[in-house]
């Protein structure tokens, strides 16, 4: 039996195409997904995003538990809601998921983890925290709803708070300010600027139609997709999970390595992969001709299998298709991807594709 | 209440083929194709020339989210594609059974016609699917 977000019936009222995901019947578009990622990229659109899971873990050991469970340094977030993007291994150097955390006090921080991943991150947590003074709590009773693309911040900070409207102007990327229980991040998925906010669900259908009224247009799974794939954010699942370490997915640089007496779960399998010469690589590839780069499609040097596609689409930004692909160390500058009993060209270019609105790779 | 059109016949594999009345066939394919597959953003036609048998495919309509083969409903020579699509696959997401058709073809074997579906048979195929 799948879930339903507080917006179910307003999605459906919109139009949705629902789909299941994540165990949650989510919105996959209103129309047209391509239309969807237009807007975020030239105006603004706003995506449910309550399927995933917010979690307060509070009380007197909660900075030692994460500096333990997580493979980037919660000490570096020293500012009251400082955001900081992180990966949760397991004792092999895997994945358990990929999240955001906040620092909201030094008894007081909160990440926000996948959906598809929350009830074994629940229990991964328990079991990693029993000899560690903290209550984690998730945050059933919230709603979350990101607002993004070049004018969404201009058009959601009017309809909030005093208090979030006047800290939500200045507030810096990667940062967060509340207000009872409403927070406000200026953090995204689509590579363009905006907030993810968190509120009380009885508020989210209410808030969702002022956005709305505001011209924020409502955006669903398909574009949220394209539009990460664009600005080279992984998905875990598909590019990353528990048999592969953030080195072999692009997320080398949100492992903190100093000070190196922080012993992280799964830091000395990390150790050891760091200086493998035959460790895989994680890249993009960018489709010379027409097609489509889909998920699992197998990579070829001549003869040679070199990798395999790990999540690939139609970049609507670029009108091209892209793809982030785990290769063999030795890749050249392109490869061969075999589709539909054909070979096609592909160039290897150094994610993301689009920032801001604009490719940021030669075509 | 469907809006399946009723002056042509359909394909159980989603295409519909309408007779232009001088011995040409016009194909595509349908609304409710379209539909699952999402917006479309690549179309691979057939050539001007090409034969192309019942059943067998021959051209590919992609979209953001699968790739599909497109069958062609009848035996015959291809005399025509719509080259507007090219640059604009959106044109069958948005008039499918318009300016999104596919190709033309003069048929040289009449035989399979007779497997093909009215616009009720279709509808319900779709309403079987369901």
């Amino acid at each position: 039996m799948t879930k339903q977000t507080v917006l179910y019936d307003t999605h459906q009222a919109m139009g949705a195409r629902l789909v299941p995901f994540g165990g949650w019947d989510m919105p996959l578009h209103y129309g047209s997904q391509l239309e969807e990622h237009h807007q975020v990229r030239r105006d603004a659109g706003m995506f449910d995003v309550s399927h995933m899971t917010v979690v307060d873990i509070k009380g007197d050991g909660v900075k030692p538990l994460l500096r333990y469970l997580l493979a980037n340094d919660v000490d570096k977030l020293k500012q009251k809601g400082k955001a900081l993007y992180t990966c949760m291994l397991n004792e092999t150097g895997g994945v358990v998921d990929d999240l955001i955390v906040y620092y909201l006090h030094d008894s007081w921080y909160r990440l926000v983890v996948n959906a598809g991943t929350t009830e074994k991150d629940l229990a991964w947590l328990a079991q990693k925290s029993e000899t560690y003074d903290v209550n984690i709590t998730p945050r059933r009773d919230l709603a979350m709803i990101a607002v993004q693309g070049p004018n969404a911040r201009s058009k959601a900070l009017p309809l909030m708070s005093d208090i979030l409207c006047q800290a939500g102007a200045d507030l810096k990327p990667f940062n967060a300010v509340s207000d009872g229980d409403w927070f406000l991040a200026r953090t995204g998925y689509t590579g363009e600027d905006g907030f993810e906010i968190m509120l009380p669900g009885d508020q989210a259908a209410s808030f969702w139609r002022q956005l709305h009224d505001a011209g924020v247009e409502p955006c669903g799974l398909g574009a949220r997709d394209t539009l990460r794939l664009e600005a080279g954010m992984n998905l875990y699942g598909s590019d990353m999970d528990e048999e592969t370490s953030p080195l072999e997915s692009g997320l080398g640089w949100t492992i903190a390595w100093d000070p190196s007496e922080r012993d992280f779960v799964g830091r000395s399998v990390l150790e050891r992969q760091r200086n493998d010469p035959n460790r895989r690589r994680f890249i993009g590839l960018v489709l010379t001709g027409r097609g489509v780069l889909r998920n699992h499609l197998k990579l070829y040097d001549a003869e040679r299998e070199v990798g395999e596609i790990t999540s690939g689409g139609f970049a609507p930004t670029l009108e091209r298709s892209i793809a982030f692909a785990r290769v063999l160390p030795d890749i050249g500058e392109t490869c061969e991807v075999e589709m539909r009993g054909k070979r096609l060209k592909a160039q290897v270019v150094k994610p993301p594709f689009v920032r801001n609105g604009k490719a940021v790779i030669d075509l | 209440m469907s809006n399946t059109p009723t002056d042509r016949r359909y394909a159980k594999s989603h295409e519909w083929i309408k007779d232009e009345g001088d011995g040409s066939y016009t194909i595509g394919i349908t609304a409710h194709a379209q539909e699952l597959l999402g917006d479309l953003v690549f179309v691979d036609l057939p050539e001007v020339g090409s034969q192309v048998e019942a059943g067998g495919d021959c051209a590919v309509v992609e979209s953001v989210k699968a790739a599909s083969d497109v069958y062609s409903p009848v035996t015959g020579e291809v005399i025509a594609i719509n080259e507007a699509l090219d640059g604009a696959p959106e044109t069958i997401n948005e008039d499918a059974y318009g300016s999104g058709w596919m190709f033309k073809v003069k048929v040289t074997d009449s035989g399979s016609m007779g497997e093909l579906l009215d616009a009720d048979g279709y509808d319900a195929v779709i309403a079987e699917e369901e």
